[in-house]
């Protein structure tokens, strides 16, 4: 059978030839009436009979994975879909180096290649359920279908850790699956497993944040797990990659619009100082540094999910074929680390300083140090629409020691710019650099939704592009 | 002068970084430092396999150039330089078609312009070429219908494709390329021939993925034979989607005047057929001049009776009817002369001419009288018009 192409003859769609495999088709389809009733229950709130024009996979070749058209989303063709085998693929890194990858679960590396997939896993529902009331103060019918695509886009990298744990980890698994429905974003007695899903998403600047930041630790997370040398992983991750990127556009433009407004309004109404916050907040618009605290805020609560700097799961993981580096293929080194050292910045004798440690025990760090690269690179992309606008401001990402909760920096209390102080001083300041009860009540307060096509909200500009080439007035979501 | 080159370009200023075109080129023609993702022209084969998967649309670039820009010069752009202009030259417009054979065929076909086609200011962005006689797409066909009536002289058909899994999104105004299977007497593959879609962006029937095309069988003609003899089941396979000015305007106040004769209603019926599904109440107005012999000999004649005056006036206008004098269509032009007048003065109308190449001479005479008649300039305005996306014409 043609691998690319997609089953539709089974409930789920799958590229992985799953009518043939009755145990795990039967396994899924018991798991399936619990997956809808969770996406009723805890899917985007209101919206469940809305027509949405989202693009769904068809198959997992460049021209049939994105197809558009409109859909309920409790009718969204969720499914499992691989990105095509590599003939001889070998395990990239680690003490397997160069042998060939696992189409099966090496057993003695069991339980720490299930627990990767279950922390995977439970970030998929986890955003879901985080974003379910955003749909009710969307600034355009633009952004509501861009939310909707993202929320079942998860939903479907739900389903593809999910048959990982069906397909391969037997009873454990079944229970794993199960578990993964339970937990609850923000329950006090299921929280989701990791600190930035449990956190509120309270309005749609904290949604491209997240978008931005937190959907850009997972990318950075999928990229690590698609070198893995447990092949079916791999290939399960690297079509997730190709979803992730639209999560990634909508958190970077939904930014970047909102920037560009503010300072087109500034503008217009001749303010040249972008510290005048009051003046701006009066345009109806979210000035720059409330924006500059909302992405410290994200971005520390992003850099908390890189657990800690120095990780002996992490290089077991690594030595294990498991669980590679972003970009592994393209680094130029041995891919085994047994005797490479990496510089980790730590707080020693009152100062920070790069301390070298066994690469292998550092490959969070690694991992972190690429994420904040390509955040940087964000940045930098967000301070040019500024800049050619002609307004004096520039975004920057905070010290990698501010505002931690987990790691060698969470006991400290360090400034943006990377300034020690005292816990008191630093409570004192919170509100100069964290957005304070009193901001996101203005930002609540321009949360008002836009519900005709080609219109959009006063504080956020339109696209300069459409979804799949569609005009500016194109109806994204008709309404029921 | 040196021959001009289509080249493929990434927006930087819309480009996020995620490098996902990277890994589906299969000829790692696509590659990134730390500021831009570009494309190798030297590897670039144009199978448009990084479209579709691009979340932002910065990948679909492109620009006709002398001299293509260096990967250096990509890496260094904070933004997309403009297209170039080069005097004397029609081909540096809009990208209609990434294949000579399919660019030549349209640059014929939009040379009654008077210079170069400019897409209405308001039209929908339209893909091209994202399947090409090296990577066609395969139709199958839904059904095939005669249009004119059995003892008329032309067979004109109306033929419904369905395009299965593949994405093929086409915006009103443009065409598809159809290579009949096999080879010539000189042993060479056949050419490929270029037909308007006869269907809105949404497909014949909405929600199904399907177009329609409006052909004509020529006698001895091998293409339109091939064509036109299409049974339902058969498949075949086609290009496209090409054409990138002559495309509905978007806003619903444009007023669209369209002229046309035979197959060249095939563009209107799509244009039509879209403002009656998507903005039924548009303000702007829609005229047609569609001539023809006989009523019998007039394609779509009866669904068109059923079309509403309010959506479409309608000048169907006959030169082989018994016991009338023969009339076509700029005669029908200039006997609403004054209303025509007031609405090309009008900086919201657009003109559509569609049809057989000897159609042109009159509507153009046609145009001028009116103009004349209302103290406008026809030489002066239509150039304006032409330069502001507001005046097409297709023929053949």
């Amino acid at each position: 059978m043609d691998m690319t192409d997609v089953d539709y003859s089974t409930k789920i769609p799958n590229n992985i030839g799953l009518a043939e495999d009755r145990r795990v088709l039967k396994a899924l389809e018991q798991w399936h009436p619990g997956y809808i009733d969770w996406w009723m229950q805890m899917g985007p709130e209101g919206f469940q009979e809305a027509e949405v024009y989202l693009r769904t996979a068809v198959s997992v070749d460049p021209k049939g994975w994105a197809r558009f058209g409109y859909v309920k989303m409790p009718e969204y063709r969720w499914g499992i879909l691989l990105a095509p085998a590599e003939e001889g693929r070998v395990i990239p890194f680690g003490a397997h180096k160069g042998e060939p990858a696992w189409q099966d679960v090496p057993g003695e590396h069991r339980a720490l290649l299930r627990r990767l997939i279950v922390i995977q896993g439970d970030t998929e529902p986890a955003s879901v359920e985080q974003q379910r009331h955003l749909g009710a103060t969307a600034p355009s019918l633009y952004d509501l279908r861009n939310l909707f695509q993202v929320n079942v886009e998860e939903g479907r990298h739900l389903w593809a850790m999910v048959y990982l744990l069906h397909k391969y980890f037997g009873r454990d698994g079944r229970e794993e699956a199960d578990e993964l429905l339970r937990r609850r974003s923000g329950s006090a007695d299921k929280p989701r497993m990791l600190g930035a899903f449990n956190e509120a998403t309270p309005d749609w600047l904290s949604f491209f944040m997240f978008t931005f930041f937190t959907d850009r630790d997972g990318k950075m997370q999928l990229e690590s797990l698609a070198q893995s040398g447990f092949d079916p992983l791999s290939r399960t991750c690297r079509f997730m990659l190709t979803e992730e990127a639209h999560h990634m556009f909508v958190g970077e433009t939904g930014v970047g619009r909102t920037i560009q407004r503010t300072c087109e309004a500034m503008k217009e109404a001749g303010i040249d100082d972008p510290n005048a916050i009051d003046q701006v907040r009066a345009l109806g618009v979210i000035d720059l540094p409330t924006i500059q605290k909302k992405l410290n805020l994200h971005f520390t609560l992003s850099l908390d999910l890189f657990g800690a700097e120095i990780s002996t799961n992490a290089a077991n993981a690594f030595t294990a074929g498991l669980k590679g580096r972003f970009e592994e293929t393209k680094i130029d080194d041995d891919h085994v680390l047994t005797d490479a050292t990496y510089p980790v910045l730590e707080y020693v004798d009152g100062r920070f300083e790069e301390v070298d440690h066994p690469a292998l025990s550092a490959i969070n760090m690694r991992l972190r140090d690429d994420y904040i690269k390509d955040c940087e690179k964000g940045v930098g992309r967000w301070n040019k629409i500024i800049e050619k606008t002609g307004v004096d401001f520039a975004l920057s990402l905070p010290h990698q020691a501010f505002h931690r909760h987990i790691g060698a920096f969470s006991s400290l209390s360090v400034s943006p710019t990377g300034e020690i102080m005292g816990k008191d001083e630093w409570d004192a300041r919170r509100n100069e650099w964290l957005p304070s009860a009193a901001d996101g009540d203005y930002i609540d307060s321009l949360m008002t939704p836009c519900r005709n096509p080609g219109d959009y909200a006063g504080w956020i500009a339109p696209p300069r592009v459409g979804i799949d080439s569609k005009p500016g007035d194109f109806e994204y979501v008709k309404l029921a | 002068m040196t021959a001009l080159i289509k080249q493929h370009l990434i927006d930087p200023e819309i480009c996020i970084r995620c490098y996902t075109c990277e890994e589906m080129c299969g000829r790692d023609a696509i590659s990134h430092n730390d500021d831009n993702v570009v494309v190798d022209i030297e590897k670039c084969a144009y199978c448009m396999d990084c479209i579709a998967p691009c979340p932002t649309g910065s990948i679909d670039n492109w620009r006709i150039v002398e001299t293509p820009y260096t990967l250096e010069e990509q890496l260094a752009w904070d933004e997309l330089p403009e297209q170039q202009e080069f005097a004397g030259d029609d081909d540096a417009g809009a990208l209609e078609a990434l294949e000579d054979e399919i660019e030549s065929l349209l640059a014929e076909a939009h040379a009654g312009t008077g210079g170069k086609p400019v897409a209405p200011k308001s039209a929908s962005k339209p893909s091209v070429n994202l399947f090409s006689r090296a990577h066609p797409a395969t139709a199958t066909v839904q059904g095939n219908f005669r249009l004119t009536a059995e003892d008329a002289e032309h067979d004109i058909r109306h033929i419904i494709l369905d395009l299965g899994d593949a994405a093929f999104p086409v915006v009103e105004g443009q065409s598809i390329g159809i290579v009949p299977p096999g080879k010539d007497d000189a042993g060479k593959p056949h050419a490929a021939r270029l037909y308007s879609v006869a269907s809105p962006r949404d497909g014949e029937r909405p929600g199904h993925n399907n177009l329609s095309l409006t052909v004509k069988r020529v006698p001895g003609g091998f293409g339109s034979n091939y064509v036109c003899d299409l049974k339902k089941g058969d498949t075949v396979e086609i290009t496209g989607p090409f054409g990138a000015t002559f495309l509905i305007p978007n806003d619903p106040g444009a007023n669209i005047i369209m002229i046309c004769t035979g197959t060249g209603s095939a563009p209107f019926r799509a244009f039509t057929e879209h403002r009656r599904r998507a903005m039924l109440s548009a303000p702007g107005r829609m005229l047609l001049f569609f001539g023809a012999r006989r009523p019998e000999e007039l394609p779509y004649f009866g669904p068109l009776k059923k079309v509403p005056k309010t959506l479409l006036e309608q000048h169907l206008v006959f030169s082989r009817l018994p016991d009338k004098p023969k009339e076509y269509v700029q005669d029908r032009m200039l006997t609403v002369a004054d209303d025509l007048a007031g609405l090309i003065g009008d900086d919201n109308t657009h003109v559509f001419i569609c049809g057989l190449k000897g159609m042109e001479t009159g509507v153009d005479e046609a145009f001028a009288a009116i103009c004349r008649k209302a103290g406008l300039d026809w030489s002066a305005l239509k150039p304006v018009m032409r330069a502001d996306g507001r005046y097409h014409v297709e023929t053949y």
